[in-house]
């Protein structure tokens, strides 16, 4: 039966296609994209100017780019998996050394048009190829050592051309896709024992490299109170917004932190906070709740694959995807030092949107191509 | 397919602790939630609050004072003036260039004003114009369109609209000094002004009245969003002092170019209706701050004119003293025919002391000498009386001792006793001292103040005592207590005073009030000594006072009460260095007493009912 299914998949046309696509899923990205709406129309006093508008239709853009991104095939995905990584790897030595400045920090490469950012593209292109890595391995294979030090170059790579950018917070999340496609490919325990261990050791030699602006986070994170008006201004005002909101909120718009201003970054970084204020304990339970059934059915799709590559694309991505949320809302209420890492789906900004909605057009592809039967080696033949 | 099926295992089971572990990281997240949101949020919903509202004091206007009539001495006038809100305009310097086209500026304000802008944000309205006349404000308004950011403003300032007639009694406002904060926030604002000395002082709790309190909401810029509640202040309240405008006003017309005082009081229940001090200040510098220039003025001019000598300037009495000494012979057993005979000069010890006529008096009994003030009869009685007896009568008159009219400037005088002597001199007492104090020189000093409440007491024969606040209603009023002396005794000084002023051989009848018979005066001239008069000169010729310097020159005295039938006021003149106590102070008392008399019969409507009088019967004869 089975097998008869996975035959049919081989080549459905676009309508079966479409009607294998999980739209309980697009429904909820679609309902925490619009809540990010409100907390934006909020954020600007109660005006689709100046973010909704340009915010909403980089959502409908996105959303035919995910849709698009479900409908191709998932083999030619992971046909050209090397090279679209080996690209992102290009683009990211490229904004290193030509790259123009922006935020302090050189991320963005101006493509004339249109400003391109590279450690963006390799947050999909890393699980993409990672996924493809160990869908050509055995179990046995994943095991040996001498498959491990591929995988780590691939992740390495790119997370070591980020921290010189510097973006600590994309280093993260890479790191952490990364780590997760290399734990549900079935790498064994000891290996991630050892990376702990090695980690707490190097610290000290971390510590010593980094910026002066991220040391302040750190410090500013470990005791807030100790520049109230420099860097500890912003996670104060943000504890003191989350806080008095309460249970029940402030009232949409009546955000006293956001419209007057004690609140920084409002409609990006801080975003949760803006909404936590106003809709209270139980609005911002609501976003979670939202998040959740995300993720429940993001890993439901890479269990219901029957197909490596899917597995590990489909879990990589949506773990990315819970990186992002709780890295944010940590931050912002002081669990974790300040890094730039945007609320999925709610935060103001083009790049991290079309990440995410590119991420979940993979997540997408695999559940419409769930049954299908995948070589070991593509190009090779399956039967 | 084997292979796969156990690949789909381990692919579960490790998916599941990814899960797991996010489940668990979530729940950090809730329950970080909980704690921020729950827990800790009444904390937090008081920061927030904190952050977003700004509490504004509201400054009240400062209650007037005013004279018994209602005469306004301190008020409030409009303050036209102009403000410039920066974020208004395109270029300040455009907008400052128009303005200066309409109003003069100079290049120090102008520097100024771009400072204060530089400095403060750019919705903060920053002072550039103040005090601006009628005109320039209404030009200002006029020119507006061509004025972006510039509004014009009206608030209040302090004005005297006697100026410097009254302001040693009424003081002036100023800037708070550091040491003036205390616990009322309001005095912390920037441009508060507080009483500095006179009645704005003692008087300041009341005039200041308390501030309203403005609740707004700031963002985090401090701008002002909107304004959440209000609750008015409380004025200030006017104060009324015993004070007739109109008198002081003449008072200081009649001593100018004198530095000197007079004090006008009401023998029954002691108000005081002038309390003039020559030459006066201009209150309003203080108030915008002096320059260096105008406070070396002030306090070089050897005529002080910041010290109110009405109540700070202590000066020897003179003959104004002979009062005490007679009624201190009375009460020591001495009667009114006590008799001496005045050759002139007495020799007492090894110093011969001179009495003022050369040729001498001939014999005199009490009221006679006071009439034609002479010394020899004086130092005889007060020889025979002794230092402290006297002084124990100057005491039950009121000198030696502040008299409590409030005002923190008021010093107290000497009225030296063999005692006093020994303890802030450490020598013992000369009898020949009691000689010269016995006619108002050497260590006694009195206050013109002073010396008006002695006469005022010499008039009632009550100790009345000065005031210069009009008791609240219901504030209960101290009872005035007959001054203890024998009748015998205050009425041959009361005879003494009225003979110095009728009779025609007395030292103040040419200074009498004519042609009024119900408003008969009853004084008493002094001339106090600055200089010791030397033995060649005592030979040769005293110097007049026109030839010598202003510094060596007599004080002028003169004290008074009248009508001499029914004694309603008590006067006292001082003219410092002014020369003889007759020819100089006792017709500028003689003058006031007449203004007084004009005035009193001026239909004029008190501001509000006066105080019942509290003496009656007050004299007899």
């Amino acid at each position: 039966m089975s097998i008869a299914l996975g035959e049919r998949q081989q080549d459905m046309t676009l309508l079966q296609k479409l009607r294998n696509v999980n739209w309980l899923l697009v429904l909820l990205i679609c309902v925490t994209a619009s809540y990010g709406f409100a907390m934006l129309y909020s954020a600007a006093g109660g005006s689709v100017d100046p973010w909704v508008t340009r915010q909403s239709a980089r959502f409908g853009m996105g959303l035919v780019m995910m849709l698009f991104v479900a409908m191709v095939d998932l083999r030619f995905w992971m046909r050209i998996a090397y090279p679209f990584y080996g690209l992102a790897l290009c683009l990211l030595i490229a904004v290193d050394v030509i790259g123009t400045i922006g935020g302090g920090a050189q991320r963005w490469l101006s493509l004339g048009f249109v400003s391109l950012q590279p450690s963006e593209l390799m947050k999909v292109a890393l699980i993409l190829t990672l996924a493809r890595y160990y869908h050509g391995l055995t179990p046995e294979d994943v095991g040996r050592l001498r498959y491990l030090f591929q995988p780590f170059l691939l992740m390495l790579m790119p997370v070591g051309l980020v921290v010189i950018q510097p973006d600590l917070g994309t280093a993260i999340l890479l790191l952490m896709g990364g780590l997760t496609v290399m734990m549900l490919a079935g790498v064994r325990w000891w290996v991630f024992g050892t990376l702990m261990a090695a980690a707490l050791a190097a610290m000290p030699v971390f510590w010593a490299n980094l910026r002066d602006y991220q040391k302040d986070r750190v410090f500013t994170f470990l005791n807030p109170e100790r520049d109230p008006l420099g860097t500890g201004y912003h996670i104060m005002q943000s504890k003191i917004a989350l806080g008095s909101g309460g249970v029940w909120g402030k009232g949409f718009m009546q955000g006293t932190q956001s419209h007057l201003n004690f609140l920084p970054e409002k409609q990006t970084d801080f975003i949760f906070t803006t909404l936590a204020e106003e809709m209270g304990m139980v609005g911002g339970l609501l976003l979670i709740a939202l998040y959740i059934g995300i993720l429940i059915l993001g890993f439901a799709i890479a269990l219901r694959a029957r197909h490596t590559f899917g597995r590990l694309l489909a879990g990589g991505l949506i773990t990315v995807f819970f990186v992002y949320l709780f890295i944010n809302i940590a931050m912002v209420m002081g669990l974790l030092p300040v890094v730039g890492v945007p609320l999925p789906l709610i935060s103001y900004g083009g790049s991290a949107m079309v990440t995410i909605l590119l991420g979940f057009g993979f997540i997408l592809s695999v559940y419409v191509h769930r049954d299908l039967q995948i070589p070991k080696r593509p190009g090779g033949d399956p039967f | 397919m084997k292979r796969d099926a156990a690949h789909q295992r381990l692919f579960t089971r490790r998916a599941l602790f990814v899960g797991v572990s996010q489940v668990v990281l979530v729940s950090a997240l809730v329950a970080r939630m909980y704690d921020l949101q729950v827990v800790q949020s009444d904390q937090y919903k008081v920061l927030a609050d904190e952050n977003r509202i700004n509490l504004r004091l509201l400054p009240p206007p400062r209650g007037r004072i005013l004279d018994r009539n209602g005469v306004e001495i301190a008020t409030n006038k409009q303050n036209y003036r102009a403000v410039l809100i920066a974020e208004q305009t395109k270029s300040v310097e455009r907008t400052l260039e128009s303005l200066g086209k309409v109003i003069p500026i100079t290049s120090y304000e102008r520097t100024k004003i771009m400072r204060d802008i530089s400095r403060n944000r750019s919705f903060v309205p920053v002072t550039v114009a103040e005090n601006l006349s009628w005109d320039q404000f209404a030009a200002i308004n006029v020119n507006s369109p061509d004025l972006p950011g510039l509004q014009p403003e009206i608030g209040e300032t302090r004005h005297y609209p006697l100026g410097d007639a009254m302001s040693h009694v009424v003081g002036y406002v100023a800037a708070v000094a550091e040491a003036d904060i205390g616990e009322d926030p309001m005095l912390q604002l920037p441009g508060f002004r507080i009483g500095k000395s006179g009645i704005e002082r003692i008087q300041d709790k009341e005039l200041r009245g308390k501030a309203g309190v403005s609740r707004v909401e700031v963002n985090a810029f401090g701008r002002v969003i909107r304004e959440l509640t209000r609750r008015d202040g409380q004025p200030g309240e006017d104060v009324t002092i015993t004070l007739d405008a109109e008198l002081q006003k003449y008072a200081v017309a009649r001593l100018a170019g004198e530095s000197g005082a007079v004090v006008v009081m009401d023998v029954r229940n002691g108000d005081v209706l002038t309390l003039a001090s020559t030459p006066g200040f201009d209150p309003l510098p203080f108030n915008v701050g002096l320059n260096q220039r105008q406070w070396q003025e002030l306090t070089r001019d050897p005529r002080n004119p910041l010290v109110n000598k009405a109540l700070s300037g202590q000066f020897p009495p003179g003959s104004t003293f002979k009062m005490m000494v007679a009624i201190a012979a009375m009460e020591s057993g001495l009667t009114r025919d006590h008799s001496v005979f005045c050759n002139g000069a007495l020799d007492f010890g090894s110093h011969t002391f001179h009495c003022w006529k050369k040729q001498g008096h001939g014999n005199l009994t009490m009221a006679a000498a006071m009439e034609h003030s002479c010394d020899i009869y004086f130092y005889d009685v007060a020889r025979r009386v002794g230092i402290d007896k006297i002084a124990e009568i100057g005491n039950r008159f009121g000198l030696g001792k502040p008299t409590g009219i409030g005002l923190a400037a008021e010093k107290a005088g000497v009225m030296p006793t063999r005692d006093w002597k020994l303890a802030t001199m450490g020598e013992s007492w000369q009898q020949g001292e009691t000689l010269i104090a016995g006619i108002g020189q050497g260590f006694v000093l009195t206050t013109p103040l002073q010396l008006a409440v002695m006469a005022a007491r010499l008039a009632s024969g009550y100790a009345v005592k000065p005031r210069l606040m009009h008791p609240r209603k219901g504030e209960p009023v101290p009872e005035i207590l007959p001054v203890a002396v024998s009748p015998a005794a205050l009425a041959v000084a009361r005879e003494g005073m009225y003979r110095v002023s009728n009779s025609p051989s007395g030292t103040a009848y040419r200074a009498r009030i004519t042609g009024d018979p119900d408003f008969l005066i009853a004084g008493k001239t002094g001339t106090s000594q600055v200089r010791r008069i030397t033995r060649y000169e005592r030979e040769t010729r005293v110097l007049k006072n026109e030839e010598l310097p202003w510094a060596e020159r007599d004080h002028a005295v003169f004290v008074a009460f009248a009508p001499y039938s029914d004694p309603r006021y008590a006067i006292s003149v001082l003219v410092e260095h002014g020369g003889g106590g007759s020819a100089v102070a006792a017709p500028i008392a003689r003058d006031v007493l007449k203004e007084l008399r004009r005035l009193e019969k001026l239909p004029r409507q008190p501001a509000r009912p006066m105080a019942a009088d509290h003496v009656s019967g007050t004299t007899r004869g």
